[in-house]
């Protein structure tokens, strides 16, 4: 194994790993509110594709630069996403919030069936370019080849993630969102509407889980209903080995699948590609059963 | 000198830099109905659990029925013969009030999933003493009539005695009671004074462990006082009540909460 | 006494509705017959289901131990069944060797999956053995072409996505049951009973043996203690149960219902592959749990009926035909609207009856 062949497998997986990342980010900050999986985040994130590439369409069609396109095309994704959040939190979650914990897993998990066939319906069952906005040509850097576009990706990404956490830790809602997140019950005597935060930490997570969208739809050049399946699940994976709940563990733990699975595809054949997270997965519980980054749920007597 | 049934030696157990308790002694004579008291954050709760195996003793040691108390899961406490309830009852609420006592029997029975599934004859006989054995606690703490109703669906007082039950039912020598009074109002108070009362009297040592000072000085033969992690008084119940180290801890300063209900 | 005559009057009108389900049972795969054997087939695989569903419930429903991937266990059980008795390897041995060791083999996997993960609380394990699904179905796509590492010669076990064909059918004591059989000889003139038929009572029997066994195991000692572990593990252990054995006991058993129903799958359909073994069917399993009714048996068999007798009637009434029919188009492709049903039945039910549709009662 070649030194340079080891970067440019570290460089893809920083690229996976940060889409990864934006994503688990949206698994963790639900859960760490509702103690909920929300199966349909991976969904939410695919509504993104889809919806970018026929903003961008759109807004290309009516001779706007693709810079500005490219912008008003993600904001429009991010609107639409936030919005299919929200609204399935209302609907699909909030009734069951007292209900027995695995009631809004099923619903959970029929909102996800229904967000793919809704799409089916809206969209279609074709894959959809996604034109190139942004320059898809290799760039050689030393001994290791990018894309403009996956530089982009990555930097916005470490961009939305420390403005997440700026949002989180300086905020007022952020303030507003730990306290919920600590106590519910609590937070809602301290005059918190706690159901107005569940919302903003819905529309927040579906915002970025719409960005995460439209990255992977512009880095392989298209869109397709079921993108959202693995991504979600590699997503989740990651926020669960990083600590499910804790906001570093979403980033790190989607940094490392991301490295792991790249880096990993040195040594195996491709076709072993998606056992790599889940065994990674594995051995990270036995040894760190809180995640790499996740409090340590004490039992208390 | 009475015969022990529990002993503990010079125990001390630190958090980081916290020393939650600080060689702590107490000795409680077989059949006798002992308590611990102590203000809010005073190391109970810490000595409860280091007992009951949810944390490892970092010096000193526990003698129980004359043997080395040495457990290293908290389900191996039930085995050698301490019973505990919860400051926070933790009854099994979707399960019958029958069978959350027959659950108390399960260390004290063996059968497994293959008697289970062919009902063997064994488990059968198995079975049906465990049943029977419920059924003779559940009239222990007068609740018969209940034996079939969901224990979420218990009143308070009711939950906490069957709570007590279940802890019977694993044959306990010692029961270990966390603060049971807690939460009851003044009748439901009397009634678990003679539940307790007559558990000792029916031979199984209990250790109260109590903010409810009338309960703890009417009931206790005797009495160990924490303050802070450390022992700071070990008598009868008018002895303690005299003692100046506890007047000031219950009166003085930081901790002004004289028989509080936690 | 009055109180007394009604009580036996209830007793009576109780015994009477048994009976008529019993005969209603016993005669359903004949009436389905008639519409057509695609239909008895949906009969014989909601049977799967609920032995599934039965299985899955000990691990979900009655020990609260969530298992997103239990379909890997049945997975084990058809690919036992596959590679040892079809042409594939050319292996031929008899089902009374076949489904014991697939059970067997699945259970094994539940225990060696079990025992690292098993202290990982709820939704960490969860995600492990979703894993785990995700992982077993991977390599038996991809187990067509196992190397060595020394040396380039590979060797075709699962014969990868393609799948297993060929595969024996279930041949009780010289009754190849594929075959049918044929009752002509009994003055009944041309009734036959059909290969599917014969399976449906096979499996009718192996499911109500599941029943027997499941509520047994749950009205005993081991099942009262998963109980209490659902309930409040760390009183569980204060009462002396040894969590952690328990746990494995309930996966283990979970599992090998699983195997004993993918074994009778591989016999029945003649044909595997990875493709039946996804995540969507092991949610399906549990949602047939957790919409029936957790822990409660009843429910969880109208579960695995309702969710696997669903799709298939949307799947008649969605036809284009229909659609034809009533609208003069096809509005919607009949997959997506049957999907879209589906869906929404799964949301509505648990928004309407979130303890599932059939829980258990208050009082016992």
């Amino acid at each position: 194994m070649s030194i340079d062949v080891l970067l440019q497998q570290i460089v893809n997986g920083l690229v996976v790993g940060s889409v990864y990342a934006l994503v688990a980010l949206g698994y963790t900050m639900v859960y760490g509110i509702l103690q909920l999986i929300n199966f349909a985040h991976g969904e939410i994130v695919m509504i993104g594709g889809p919806t970018s590439v026929f903003a961008t369409k759109w807004l290309l069609s009516m001779g706007r630069p693709s810079l500005l396109a490219l912008l008003i095309a993600i904001l429009v994704a991010m609107v639409v996403c936030a919005v299919v959040g929200v609204a399935i939190e209302r609907v699909a979650y909030r009734p069951l919030r007292n209900a027995p914990r695995l009631a809004p897993l099923i619903t959970a998990i029929g909102v996800s069936i229904l967000l793919q066939q809704l799409a089916i319906l809206v969209f279609g069952r074709n894959y959809f370019t996604f034109p190139e906005l942004i320059s898809r040509d290799p760039i050689t850097i030393g001994v290791v080849t990018v894309t403009m576009n996956e530089i982009v990706i990555l930097l916005a990404s470490v961009a939305l993630m420390a403005a997440l956490l700026w949002l989180v830790h300086n905020t007022k809602i952020g303030t507003a969102m730990r306290a919920t997140a600590e106590n519910q019950k609590v937070a809602g005597l301290m005059g918190i509407d706690v159901n107005k935060i569940i919302a903003i930490t819905f529309a927040i997570g579906s915002g970025l889980g719409a960005i995460a969208g439209v990255m992977v739809a512009s880095n392989y050049g298209q869109a397709h209903y079921y993108m959202g399946f693995m991504l979600g699940l590699k997503a989740f994976t990651a926020a669960v080995m990083g600590g499910i709940g804790n906001l570093w563990g979403a980033m790190v733990g989607g940094l490392i699948l991301g490295l792991v699975e790249n880096v990993g595809l040195i040594f195996v054949r491709g076709d072993y590609k998606d056992i790599f997270a889940f065994v990674v997965l594995v051995l990270v519980l036995i040894f760190r059963p809180q995640g790499l980054i996740g409090e340590r749920v004490a039992e208390r007597a | 000198m009475a015969d022990m049934l529990f002993t503990a030696e010079g125990v001390t157990k630190r958090f980081g830099g916290v020393t939650a308790l600080d060689n702590v002694s107490m000795q409680i004579p077989r059949g006798s109905i002992f308590g611990l008291i102590g203000p809010n954050g005073a190391g109970k709760t810490t000595f409860f659990n280091t007992l009951t195996g949810l944390y490892q003793v970092d010096e000193g040691k526990f003698l129980f029925d004359g043997k080395p108390l040495n457990v290293k899961a908290p389900h191996e406490v039930a085995q050698v013969g301490i019973a505990r309830t919860f400051q926070n009852i933790r009854l099994f609420g979707e399960m019958t009030v029958l069978e959350n006592v027959m659950v108390g029997r399960h260390v004290r029975t063996k059968a497994g999933a293959f008697g289970a599934i062919f009902r063997t004859p064994s488990a059968r006989r198995e079975e049906a003493e465990i049943e029977q054995r419920a059924h003779e606690l559940l009239a222990y703490i007068d609740l018969s009539k209940r034996a079939g109703d969901k224990s979420r669906t218990l009143a308070y007082g009711e939950q906490r005695r069957l709570e007590i039950a279940r802890a019977l039912a694993t044959d306990p020598k010692m029961v270990a009671l966390d603060e049971p009074a807690a939460g009851m109002n003044a009748t439901e108070t009397v009634t678990l004074r003679t539940l307790i009362e007559r558990i000792a009297n029916d031979g199984t040592t209990v250790m109260l462990i109590e903010h409810d000072m009338r309960l703890v000085m009417n009931v206790c033969q005797h009495i160990v006082v924490l303050d802070y992690g450390k022992k700071i008084a070990d008598g009868t119940p008018s002895q303690i009540q005299k003692d100046p180290a506890v007047i000031k801890a219950y009166l003085g300063g930081a901790h002004a909460e004289v028989g509080a209900k936690a | 006494m009055a109180k007394l005559m009604q009580l036996k009057q209830d007793k009576r009108t109780q015994m009477v509705w048994f009976v008529a389900l019993g005969v209603l049972i016993l005669i359903l795969p004949f009436l389905a017959g008639m519409l057509g054997q695609a239909w008895v087939r949906i009969l014989n695989v909601t049977l799967l289901y609920v032995m599934l569903a039965l299985g899955l419930n000990v691990v979900v429903g009655v020990a609260g131990l969530l298992d997103l991937g239990y379909v890997a266990f049945y997975a084990v059980g058809a690919y036992t069944w596959s590679l040892l008795a079809s042409a594939h390897f050319n292996l031929h041995y008899p089902f009374w060797v076949l489904l014991p060791l697939g059970a067997c083999l699945a259970a094994l996997a539940g225990l060696m999956l079990g025992a690292p993960v098993l202290k990982l609380r709820g939704d960490y394990l969860a995600i492990v053995t979703l894993g785990f699904g995700e992982i077993v179905r991977i390599l038996m796509n991809n187990f067509d072409k196992v190397g060595l590492p020394w040396s380039d010669e590979t060797y075709n076990i699962t014969n990868g996505p393609r799948g297993i064909t060929g595969i024996d059918g279930l041949n009780l004591f010289g009754l190849d049951l594929r075959k049918g059989l044929d009752v002509s000889g009994f003055n009944v003139s041309g009734f036959n009973v059909s290969g599917l038929q014969l399976y449906y009572f096979v499996f009718l029997a192996f499911a109500i043996l599941s029943v027997i066994g499941v509520y047994r195991l749950q009205h005993s000692r081991l099942g009262r203690a998963w109980q209490a572990l659902r309930e409040d593990e760390i009183a569980a252990k204060a009462m002396g149960i040894n969590t952690r054995n328990i746990k494995l006991a309930a996966f283990g058993f979970g599992a090998l219902t699983g195997g004993l129903a993918g074994g009778l799958f591989a016999s029945m359909q003649g044909f595997v592959s990875p493709e039946s073994f996804g995540l969507l069917e092991s949610i399906m399993i549990l949602a047939m749990v957790v919409l029936g009714g957790m822990g409660h048996i009843p429910g969880v068999i109208l579960g695995a009926v309702l969710l696997s007798a669903m799709p298939e009637v949307i799947r008649y009434a969605a036809d284009e035909n229909v659609q034809q029919k009533i609208f003069g188009v096809v509005l919607i492709a009949p997959e997506v609207l049957r999907n879209l049903i589906f869906s929404l039945a799964l949301i509505l039910i648990m928004l309407f009856k979130p303890q599932g549709l059939w829980p258990s009662p208050e009082k016992k």
